[in-house]
């Protein structure tokens, strides 16, 4: 709570925003006032108070789908973070660890990789594999890996660098026990604040493929998708189709500004 | 009062205004024209911080919170930046603790020296250009005419020092403040740029504050001395007087530093650890050529050399982190695997090493009671309330309270505790034998003068064989049974500590005993002549 | 040969090998599909014959090392194939649309660039004034907008309510220079907004991380004004950086058009690779993405070489 109180008001807003997404999120059926894919009306109505956001292209509740999709994209950019974190960070420690060939290939296999833009490659391999919802999160998943690889594996060669990696060694202590107690403690602080800013890059590539037509499809709700399917109301003026774009925006600067504010006090502790 | 300096109470806070930490505290300085004040201190008693504010700068998050710096009449905790900027380089300059640090890389030396008297308008291009060469030959710089106009990185770490108290000399100050100038350096080397500082502040009539922590050094550069403690000052005094009869207690601890003397043990003993023409390289760099040597047991080896003489590839060697290229290692008579990774576990056991850094030797994520209870459980398979005990006693014999220490982490330790808990660590495994690895230089001598009493100690109670890897000759005189003097790889001479320090009989290790700082104010006008005299005597053999 | 060229030489080599690992990959990937390329197109209905007819026209009758060397071998004298979808040279689907995306990538670098270089060395200079903070608050806003919203949010008020520029950058229809780049304004302006952010806070980084060299502090003070420390001091050490940061996000630039063309309906690469994509053309999604990988590597290559070239210590190395 001490911590709270020497918060910016930018990562106020940010926590605020974050908290007020994930209980949507989690209580989407219960808070949302019509179903995800019913059809309640015609198609474009305008805001009422029936429909206070009015309804979409195929005459859906535009705000329970909203409601809906903060549960689907955030979700599934949690899902894919997650993944690529924790298989990325450990690949990482082990070849900053092990060294020599190991590092090597693992090391050029990223660069390849990573020698692709990300968007690109998402296209080319869903075009290969077709798009669908457990495809996309693996191809993001592992897009996603290399960076985060780069990153573990930078801030574990400082520490393996380090006399108290070699006094274990020196000890005969196994690979777990290296990785696990000596190495993770020291790189913790990095990963998380890392595992922020990579979370908003993974929500906002799912949005743009979802926008493209690649990522999730309908008729489940999401906020990227939503956009495209809605996207002939602003040639009207209406503003409705930037509902979910402001969304997405809107939830990815919370983050920032959380990350930013943890990044700062960390650099601020240290000196 | 000071003729050109004077500092009166003067106050700096670092941190929150509302609860500040505080650097320095009531400090008074004066200093006259010419005159040489040094500034001695251990780690953190805020002799840097004391030697920028005298030229009125503070480092980011650092503020001046009272006090006056008179410097020639204008007040430098006033004065604006402008202000500040001209007296800066042209009347006030600064020679950084590290040259390579300090030099920027994108630059060659002469256009960072013509950049002061460009900028202060003291001179024009070719005149700032003439008068660089004119120092440089001066401050005796190799290549005087052409050494300039390379970039810092292709010019040695004591010839950039050089080029650095010339850089600050460029506008011919009134005041040099010498920030810790040869504490990167060897002692060969530092002979070279402390003679070269001083005969040029002599030459100009220069006035200097002199910054170090090594009194020896001090006390052959400065006329009066100034003994710092926790931001405040301790005492002030001539040089002379200073040296010979200081009035605080503290003056006094600091003095009395190099008084251990361990009894040495010679006569026959039985080798523990042989080394057998070893030799090691890193890719075609020949790090060790031919080692020879024996290490006998229950005694201490001082392994003694400058950087580069391959003392530490030595210490790898053993410990089994690099693999030798030829030659090989027994231990106990039979043969050890140049891999730790090949070694069984009771050889794992009984080599130890203690490490230079403490602050990176130790986990800084355990406790202290997680980085003893891991080697204690590992080595010897106690548990529970065995394993307790063992932790506990460890504790006692690194004569740090149990109670207080044992659940602190590690990064709230100071750096000497640091270094006891990386002793306990060493001895949770029971070892026969510890590889001392430039275990107190980090530390300051008081700190380290503990330590060394207490591996003396343990050496007595528990048999201990000690392999010592140092610069410090002060050290070796203090600890060592046996000597070996090492230099490119090679081992110059080795035997008993008397030997090498009544008679060596090789001229590099004359010379490398005639380096080392003494107290006395002589030292280092015999040592430049001694030192000429030994360099001559190894280019001719 | 000295140092310097060795280590040129070897980037340049690096990057000719990843491209090859890149079109490999490519090709791989699409080797392992289930089924084949012929079944795919013709569909599940397709009889025994025509299957075989179309795999010995598409040459899928060969084995897949050999079919890799002849793509590639075509793809050297230019020639990728035919689109599956038009039936077209995909060679020249491609021309006319390369041309259009280097259009729009270089109008929004030659703004952004300036912009962003000058923008994060000021706030590097003023750093926790009201203006970096500003600043910062400013770039992270626009760095967490997907592309589309400040694209859709730029033709809601420059294009509907304002009336100033076209909704749709319909470039084929346009015949001066002027009028291109006003056809364009709002595809560029979405890019640059974008770019400028990511591109100011890693410059200002850059520059703050060598402000923190004791070499700046020994510049102070011997004297040296504020100014002339961050241009002649501080530039020159993170040149290598700052380099670094202009290439990466020129090649995001060249990406980033993707979503932008498709929102504006832009005539180029982005909109018709995600249209292969989405029709499975794979002659087409093959050879955009490759050139779209090209362009990649080769400026991190470039970027790479600059920096080598920039740092003193190789530059005068011996």
């Amino acid at each position: 709570m001490t911590l709270l109180r020497t918060a910016p008001p930018t990562a106020i807003f940010g926590l605020l925003v974050l908290a007020a997404t994930l209980l949507i999120g989690l209580f989407a059926p219960l808070v949302a006032p019509y179903g995800e894919t019913e059809i309640v009306g015609a198609e474009y109505l305008p805001w009422s108070a029936e429909h206070p956001l009015g309804t979409d292209n195929l005459g859906r509740d535009m705000l329970s789908r909203m409601i809906f999709g903060a549960r689907n994209t955030v979700g599934l950019a949690l899902l894919t973070t997650g993944i690529a974190f924790s298989v990325g960070a450990a690949l990482g420690m082990f070849a900053a660890l092990k060294g020599g060939w190991v590092d090597q290939l693992m090391s050029r296999a990223v660069d390849v990789l990573m020698a692709v833009p990300p968007l690109i490659l998402a296209l080319m391999l869903l075009a290969i594999i077709g798009p669908s919802i457990p495809n996309m999160v693996g191809v993001i998943a592992v897009i996603y890996l290399a960076p985060v690889f780069r990153l573990s594996r930078a801030a574990a060669m400082n520490v393996v660098a380090l006399d108290f990696i070699g006094a274990a060694r020196l000890r005969g202590e196994g690979t777990v026990w290296l990785l696990r107690r000596e190495i993770l403690p020291n790189i913790s602080s990095t990963l998380v604040a890392e595992a922020g800013l990579r979370f908003c890059f993974v929500f906002l590539f799912i949005a743009a493929l979802s926008f493209l037509g690649i990522g999730i499809q309908p008729p489940t709700a999401d906020w990227g998708s939503m956009v495209k399917e809605n996207a002939t109301l602003i040639t009207f003026g209406d503003v409705t189709p930037l509902i979910p774009a402001g969304a997405i925006a809107l939830l990815t600067v919370s983050i920032n500004f959380i990350v930013d504010w943890m990044l700062h006090r960390a650099s601020g502790l240290k000196s | 009062m000071g003729n050109l300096l004077t500092i009166r109470d003067l106050r700096l806070e670092a941190g929150s205004k509302t609860d500040p930490t505080v650097i320095l505290e009531g400090l008074d300085l004066d200093l006259d024209r010419g005159e040489v004040l040094g500034l001695v201190g251990e780690s953190g008693a805020g002799k840097s911080s004391a030697g920028l504010a005298a030229m009125g700068f503070v480092r980011d998050g650092v503020r001046i919170a009272g006090g006056r710096i008179d410097f020639d009449g204008t007040d430098l905790a006033r004065a604006s930046h402008a202000t500040l900027r001209r007296l800066h380089g042209r009347r006030i300059a600064y020679v950084a603790q590290s040259a390579a640090a300090s030099f920027n890389p994108a630059h060659r030396l002469i256009d960072q020296f013509a950049e002061g008297p460009l900028l202060h308008g003291t001179a024009d291009a070719a005149a700032a250009h003439d008068d660089a060469r004119a120092l440089y030959r001066q401050m005796r710089l190799p290549n005087p005419d052409e050494i300039g106009f390379r970039y810092p990185h292709e010019v040695s770490g004591g010839q950039l020092q050089r080029a650095m108290t010339a850089m600050a000399m460029a506008c011919r100050p009134d005041l040099i403040i010498f920030d810790e100038p040869t504490t990167a350096l060897d002692v060969t080397t530092q002979i070279e740029v402390l003679g070269a500082m001083r005969d040029i502040t002599e030459r100009y009539g220069t006035a200097a504050i002199y910054i170090t922590h090594d009194l020896a050094v001090v006390s052959q550069m400065a006329d009066r001395i100034t003994v710092m403690r926790h931001g405040r000052e301790v005492e002030t005094a001539a040089t002379q007087r200073m040296l010979e009869s200081p009035e605080q207690d503290y003056t006094r601890s600091l003095w009395a530093v190099r008084s251990i003397r361990k009894p040495a043990e010679t006569g026959p003993a039985e080798p523990l650890l042989t080394l057998d023409g070893v030799g090691a390289h890193y890719r075609s760099f020949k790090a060790l050529d031919g080692i020879d040597f024996a290490l006998a047991r229950g005694r201490t080896t001082a392994v003694v050399g400058e950087s580069g003489s391959g003392k530490s590839t030595l210490a790898k060697v053993i410990a089994g982190l690099m693999a030798p290229s030829e030659g090989r290692v027994l231990w106990d008579g039979a043969p050890l695997a140049g891999d730790h990774a090949k070694r069984s576990r009771a050889q794992l056991r009984e080599i130890q090493m203690i490490y230079q850094m403490a602050d990176t030797a130790l986990n800084p994520r355990h406790t202290v009671r997680e980085t003893l209870d891991r080697p204690v459980a590992f080595f010897t398979g106690l548990r529970g309330k065995a394993r307790r005990a063992r932790v506990r006693e460890l504790m006692e014999l690194i004569e740090l309270d149990p109670d207080t220490f044992l659940d602190r982490r590690i990064p709230e330790l100071s750096g000497g505790q640091k270094q006891r808990v990386g002793i306990a660590r060493a001895l949770a495994a029971k070892p026969r034998f510890i590889i001392c690895d430039e275990i107190t230089s980090a530390l300051d001598q008081l700190v380290a003068e503990g330590i060394l009493k207490l591996l003396i100690r343990l050496q007595k109670e528990l048999g201990l064989t000690y392999m010592f890897i140092t610069h410090d000759l002060a050290t070796v005189e203090a600890i060592a049974d046996e000597v070996v003097v090492m230099k490119e790889g090679r081992i110059v001479e080795a035997g008993p500590r008397g030997q090498i320090f009544e008679a060596p009989q090789q001229a590099y290790t004359r010379r490398l005993l005639a380096s080392v700082p003494q107290m006395d104010a002589g030292w280092l006008d015999r040592a430049r002549r001694d030192a000429a005299e030994a360099r001559s005597a190894e280019t001719a053999a | 040969m000295t140092r310097l060229q060795k280590l040129i030489l070897s980037r340049l080599a690096l990057g000719v090998v990843t491209l090859f690992a890149v079109s490999a990959l490519m090709f791989v990937g699409i080797e392992l599909l289930p089924g084949d390329l012929a079944q795919q197109i013709l569909g599940q209905s397709a009889t025994a014959e025509t299957l075989a007819a179309f795999r010995a026209e598409l040459g899928l009758d060969q084995p897949p090392h050999l079919r890799y060397l002849d793509w590639l071998s075509g793809v050297v004298q230019g020639d990728f194939g035919q689109s599956l979808a038009s039936r077209r040279d995909v060679a020249e689907l491609l021309s006319t649309r390369l041309a259009n995306t280097m259009f729009l990538a270089a109008y929004a670098a030659v703004i952004a660039v300036p912009i962003a270089v000058v923008l994060g060395l000021l706030a590097a200079l003023w750093r926790n004034t009201l203006f970096d903070r500003s600043a910062n608050i400013g770039a992270l806003s626009a760095i967490s907008m997907p592309e589309f919203f400040v694209a859709y949010l730029l033709i809601l008020v420059f294009s509907i309510k304002l009336g100033w520029f076209p909704t749709l950058a319909r470039i084929d229809s346009v015949d001066t220079l002027g009028g291109a780049l006003h056809a364009t304004f709002l595809p560029a302006l979405t890019l640059i907004l974008v770019v400028i952010a990511h591109m100011m806070r890693m410059t200002r980084a850059a520059i703050i991380n060598v402000l923190a060299a004791p070499y700046i502090e020994m510049a102070r003070l011997k004297g040296v004004p504020r100014w002339r420390v961050v241009l002649r001091h501080a530039l020159p050490n993170a040149l290598a950086p700052i380099i670094n940061v202009i290439a990466l996000n020129l090649a995001y630039l060249i990406v980033g058009v993707v979503v932008v063309e498709v929102v504006f309906s832009y005539p180029g690469l982005g909109q018709l690779l995600v249209d292969a994509v989405a029709s499975r053309d794979f002659p087409v999604v093959q050879a955009v993405g490759l050139f779209f990988a090209g362009t990649y590597i080769l400026l991190n290559v470039a970027a790479d070489i600059l920096s080598i070239l920039s740092n003193p210590r190789l530059r005068h190395g011996r």
